[in-house]
């Protein structure tokens, strides 16, 4: 087999034990911590003890925790995720419509910050200590900085009331339509995910680039006499590709995680804002949906960028460590 | 390592050789933390981050002995303009707004400061634990933190708050634990650099057992990048309980606290902007100024390990 | 001559933002044709002036005056466009560490067909092809497609030092500026590539300027040499005149500091250090360290004088020191006694050794003997499995070891840690790197505390005492327990290590590759200091090196190791005028000499 190959593969299975691992603690963190979760959900009304017996038996707390386990994870694999302990609805119905709605929404931000970021990194590291350098390095060390609530409620006082009173402090989507069809309820909190989250790309690259524009190999090349244009394009830039990978796969995994509050905070229908809601009335098996759908984000986002940064560079393809 | 001649003096010298020399006999113990905070000190940016800190802290501090009024008690008429009596205006409810926000920095402080030590004890001692121990024993160790490390903070945190409900503890503890895997990404990283010095074998070829090596050669050597995570750290753990008060998960009303502050207020956000502005603005300062100057000490070691040619 | 093809006038290379001269009032002539070898050690400048020759500008560094003519033109007022033309076209660099210079990116066709095209090499596609092909046989690498599709990475050292060369002669430039590339190779390769530049050079008339810290490599290359002290040329002369009448008192101490393979005479190093950018005192800079020294020598630098146009001289005295005759003062060197025969003798035997790292077998049954008042060096080329012997017995070797290792007739435990305190405490193992070796966050006494809060039961002031008495048999200074690793010079900080090592008060050193970091005049006094303990202490010694010259300069046995064998041992002088083994002759042959 191949080297190239075997490796892939490798990282493929270590990906797959990693999501196991990550569904144990999701079910552990909800179900086998120590804490009766029925009583928990009812509080007071665990009183009732038909009620309680019923919810336990609802889910599955009668069983010994591994067969707990099982069946949950069957569930989790067939799509099968169980039941919304405060719509009634399966989890699945619940949160299928808004699992697109938090996909468009981080696409969106996606989409518009890697380019830009990218591109205030790279530029950075070419004219170093500029003020464009400096301007940049402080702005993105004070963006970088905030809590995304913090970034959302500033653009609230911006744009939504006292300076202007422009674009719509709340989102809101009519349930049943999409975030296309309200487009002007997405800016806000693209926007807020955006600014989040583009400070981190542009210092990460800005310093590889730096390292990369430093390296023995980019200074051989202009010895060599080779013209500036082709050293950047030939010899800086193909190095400088793995960190962008990688940085921009480390990207969309804190936006699966940026969503939760910036969702709340706009109200948009998404599956952050159904995590608090669930998390508020203790509704476990959409809480745990809900986790390790965006643990698996962040898994698969990782696996991607290695992936990735394997088919680029020649050392690691021909098989090399 | 290659048995092939080297030589390794760079030519640059070392900002060492550039000062005098130090005093022969008796000179003072230099340790290595405190060079790099005076050495971080140059930069504009530090100032400036340490400034704006400390104002906030000691702000925060006093404040519950400064403010006019009690944050519990109700001075007028739900969301009224500022006036003389009330220099912020009054919130939600009526309470002063600027009594509460001289009361709310106290808890996220606090908070922030002992989560983020005890992600910090943590992730040490399991970075050091897993760059020194054998291949294996490292990598189950990063494995399992590599699975924590899958939960964006606050999902982790609130999974657990799912279930047991919210205390204060709690999240103290959750916010630690949710450091402590990226803590001990970069502790073991950088022992790991330390680990292959020769200095290291040099102990263990004297028999020196291996916790005091860890605690003896190690530990001394990694302080500088590990005082730049305690930043790092410190600042999204400010972020995240602030965070979390502001979802509701922290302290509960009526007890006066920034994050709490900006969710009660802000259905009136167009009336009564103060409410909001000012714990927002409040906090967004104390994460600014705390990265700042996180980032001045980062760029002091920079320079540090450039100097000293540390390849 | 005046056929210049490169002149250099008053170069000075400054400090960026200090201002702190690096190099200044360099001045030189290349002529056409000539290899002119740059000497200097580390911190004197000689990377920085010749990487200037391109006007180029480490990091931290800037030109701060001066001309460099070539064709007529100034290189260091060029526009960027004909600068552009100049660098690879009419002056070339060769880089000294090839694996981090060639792009890990792109293969290697890419890399040396673009100079031909950035050049405008040859009119046509095909002109250029065949140019590559060209280049790949001057050089002794294969030409075919197959070995150009290859990336940096697939290629070993001494290829990638190659390509870098054809890359460099590429263009048939005027001049090529070599920057130290043969380190990091072994003793044969870098033979080869000395061998394919001095092929080069002839063939093509192609002028180069040899920069190098090491005599022995330039010697047998370079026609003139020019020699460098802390930022300035204090000699520059033809070959022959300067290896026997030298006229500067560094060049004569450099000469005196290289071990030489013949063996004559012992070695002489010169104690203290060179003066760096920013410290340098008014008069000249070598006068503190200078037998010579008078008081004119310390208030005015001197100027270029000398016996010839082409044998100039920066020296107040240079008459009286052309007219000493070379090595007149140095001991000749002591010869060898008897060998440590009778296994009786031995403090550490090892017999039959079998060393694995994981599963491979890297040392394949090695016998040796360490005796008191002796040393034994173990001389190899990297992988040869020197140094993995020598941590074998050390005890920090972490795979199986199989054999024997016994200390005094006992057998030694495999692990250091799983050894009695005695067994610790008698062998004692000296590493190569002085900036790795000591911990940059210990004082030099908290250093010196760890062996002795190890095995001895002191008081407080007895501490005290033991320190300054280790310290003293390195003649170093009591005053120096205070200070930190990072205020000590290489040398020091090594003495430093060999008095921790004399601390536990050991039978047995092992010093693996100790002087191989150092520069020659440091490594000179590191070799004295050693026979002295050896003579004084009663130490045996295990002397780990690459370099064969040294082992006459401190051995008194020899083990020639290859592979994981020892192909030949015996005493220092049977072995070395007379080498029986095929792999030790090579070696010799190999071995560049004055």
């Amino acid at each position: 087999m191949p080297p190239l190959l075997k490796l892939i593969l490798r990282r493929l299975g270590l990906g797959v034990l990693t999501l196991f691992l990550v569904s144990l603690v999701v079910f552990g963190a909800t179900q086998a911590l120590p804490g009766d979760p029925a009583k928990a959900i009812l509080g007071k009304q665990s009183a009732d003890k038909a009620m309680y017996q019923a919810l336990r038996r609802q889910l599955n707390l009668d069983r010994p925790v591994y067969v707990q386990y099982e069946s949950w994870l069957k569930g989790v694999v067939t799509g099968h995720m169980g039941t919304s302990l405060a719509s009634g609805t399966t989890v699945t119905s619940l949160i299928g419509q808004k699992v697109a709605n938090s996909f468009a929404l981080v696409l969106l931000a996606a989409l518009i910050s890697i380019p830009i970021s990218l591109l205030i990194g790279s530029l950075s590291a070419l004219w170093r200590d500029s003020v464009f350098d400096l301007t940049a390095s402080v702005g993105s060390l004070a963006l970088a900085a905030l809590p995304e609530f913090v970034i959302a409620m500033l653009l609230i006082l911006l744009f939504a009331t006292a300076v202007t009173h422009v674009l719509p402090a709340v989102s809101r989507i009519p349930p049943g339509s999409t975030p296309w069809a309200q487009w002007d309820m997405l800016i806000l909190p693209v926007l807020t995910l955006v600014l989040a989250v583009a400070p981190y790309i542009s210092r990460i690259l800005r310093a590889s680039m730096i390292e990369v524009l430093e390296s023995d190999y980019v200074q051989m090349a202009r010895l060599k006499g080779m013209p500036e244009r082709t050293v950047l394009q030939r010899h800086a830039l193909p190095n400088a590709i793995i960190p962008a990978i990688q940085v921009s796969a480390l990207q969309l995994a804190w936006l699966a995680g940026g969503v939760v509050v910036v969702e709340y905070v706009f109200n948009y229908p998404g599956i952050g804002s159904a995590f608090i809601d669930a998390v508020n009335n203790r509704d476990l098996p959409v809480v745990q949906a809900i986790a390790l759908l965006i643990a698996a984000v962040y898994v698969c986002a990782n696996l991607l960028a290695d992936i990735l940064t394997i088919l680029v560079s020649p050392r690691l393809r021909t098989g090399l460590r | 390592m290659s048995a092939t001649p080297q030589i390794t003096q760079e030519l640059i010298p070392s900002a060492d050789e550039l000062l005098p020399e130090p005093q022969a006999g008796g000179g003072r113990r230099r340790r290595e933390w405190t060079d790099l905070l005076l050495g971080s000190w140059r930069f504009g940016r530090t100032k400036v981050g340490v400034i704006i800190v400390a104002a906030i802290v000691v702000l925060a501090i006093i404040g519950p002995w400064i403010a006019p009024h009690s944050p519990y008690v109700f001075v007028g008429p739900p969301y009224s303009a500022p006036s003389a009596h009330a220099l912020l205006g009054t919130d939600y409810i009526g309470h002063d707004v600027l009594s509460r926000v001289l009361c709310g920095g106290r808890t996220v402080i606090g908070l922030s400061v002992v989560a983020t030590a005890l992600a910090m004890v943590l992730g040490v001692a399991l970075g050091l634990i897993a760059g020194y121990s054998r291949p294996a024993v490292d990598d189950v160790i990063m494995r399992l933190l590599d699975v924590l490390l899958a939960f964006p903070s606050i999902v982790f945190v609130l999974l657990l708050v799912a279930l047991l409900g919210h205390s204060l503890v709690l999240i103290v503890v959750a916010v630690a634990v949710t450091h402590a895997p990226r803590i001990a990404r970069v502790a073991r990283g950088a022992t790991l650099e330390i680990v292959g010095r020769d200095f290291v074998h040099a102990s263990e070829a004297l028999g020196v057992p291996r916790r005091k090596i860890l605690l003896g050669e190690i530990l001394p050597n990694i302080t500088s990048p590990l005082l730049v995570e305690f930043g790092l750290r410190l600042t999204y753990s400010i972020g995240l309980i602030a965070a979390l008060s502001f979802l509701g998960f922290g302290l509960q009303p009526p007890s006066a606290d920034w994050g709490l502050m900006i969710q009660e207020n802000r259905v009136a956000i167009v009336v009564q902007p103060w409410a909001v502005a000012v714990p927002v603005i409040l906090i967004a300062l104390l994460t600014i100024g705390t990265n700042l100057a996180t980032d001045g000490v980062s760029r002091a070691l920079i320079g540090i390990d450039r100097d000293t040619g540390a390849k | 001559m005046s056929d210049y093809v490169l002149t250099v006038e008053n170069l000075r290379v400054e400090l960026d933002p200090s201002g702190a001269d690096i190099d200044d009032e360099v001045t030189l002539a290349i002529h056409q044709g000539e290899v002119l070898g740059l000497v200097g050690e580390s911190a004197s400048g000689k990377t920085t002036a010749a990487t200037a020759l391109l006007d180029h500008e480490r990091r931290g560094a800037r030109i701060g005056g001066g001309k460099v003519v070539i064709d007529g033109k100034n290189v260091l007022s060029l526009k960027p466009g004909e600068l552009r033309h100049l660098r690879g076209g009419v002056i070339s660099y060769v880089p000294q560490d090839p694996s981090m210079s060639l792009n890990p990116a792109l293969r290697i066709r890419t890399q040396l067909m673009e100079i031909l095209e950035a050049h405008g090499f040859g009119s046509s596609q095909r002109e250029r092809q065949d140019r590559l092909r060209e280049m790949m046989a001057e050089v002794l690498l294969p030409g075919d497609d197959r070995f150009l599709r290859r990336y940096p990475h697939q290629l070993s050292g001494g290829q990638q030092q190659r390509v870098a060369l054809a890359m460099a002669f590429a263009c048939r430039p005027a001049l090529i500026v070599l920057d130290e590339p043969t380190t990091g190779l072994d003793v044969t390769t870098q033979a080869h590539v000395l061998e394919t530049v001095r092929s080069l050079t002839s063939t093509y008339g192609v002028a180069a300027l040899y920069v190098t810290h090491d005599l022995a490599v330039v010697a047998n290359l370079a026609d003139r040499i020019a020699v460098m002290y802390a930022g300035r040329l204090v000699e520059v002369g033809p070959r022959d005149a300067l290896f026997e009448h030298a006229c500067h008192p560094y060049t004569r101490k450099l000469l005196e500091a290289i071990p030489d393979l013949a063996g004559e005479h012992a070695l002489r190093g010169i104690p203290g250090r060179a003066p760096v950018p920013g410290r340098r005192p008014r008069g000249c800079f070598f006068a503190a360290r200078c037998d010579d020294a008078q008081p004119e020598c310390l208030i005015e630098f001197p100027p270029y004088d000398g016996p010839g146009q082409d044998h100039r001289v920066r020296c107040w005295r240079w008459r009286e020191v052309q007219a000493r005759p070379m090595f007149a003062d140095l001991p000749l060197r002591i010869t060898a006694g008897p060998s440590c025969a009778a296994e009786g003798d031995a403090v550490v035997t090892v017999r039959d050794a079998k060393v694995y790292y994981g599963t491979k077998e890297v040392l394949h049954g090695v016998d040796t003997n360490v005796c008191p008042r002796r040393c034994i060096a173990l001389v190899g080329e990297s992988g040869s499995g020197k140094t993995t012997l020598a941590r074998a017995i050390a005890g920090i070797h972490p795979g199986k070891i199989e054999g024997e290792i016994l200390f005094r007739g006992k057998p030694l435990a495999r692990d250091a840690r799983a050894r009695s305190k005695e067994h610790r405490q008698q062998l004692q193992y000296i590493f190569q790197s002085p900036y790795g070796s000591l911990n940059p966050r210990k004082t030099i006494g908290q250093i010196l505390a760890v062996p002795l809060d190890t095995f001895f039961n002191l008081s407080r002031s007895e501490m005290d005492d033991r320190m300054v008495d280790a310290l003293e048999l390195v003649a170093l200074d009591g005053t120096l327990l205070n200070k930190y690793p990072d205020q000590l010079s290489g040398g020091e900080r090594q003495r430093v290590a060999i008095a921790r090592a004399l601390a536990a008060k050991p039978s047995v050193l092992i010093c693996d590759e100790v002087t191989s970091s150092l520069d020659v005049s440091v490594q000179a006094t590191i070799i004295e200091l050693l026979a002295k303990l050896i003579e004084e202490v009663g130490v045996g010694m295990i002397f780990v090196t690459h370099h064969l010259p040294l082992v006459r300069s401190i051995a008194q046995e020899v083990a020639v190791m290859s592979e994981g064998r020892i192909v030949e041992k015996g005493l220092v002088d049977a072995v070395l005028d007379d080498p029986q083994a095929d792999y030790t002759k090579r070696l010799l042959a190999d071995t560049p000499t004055i």
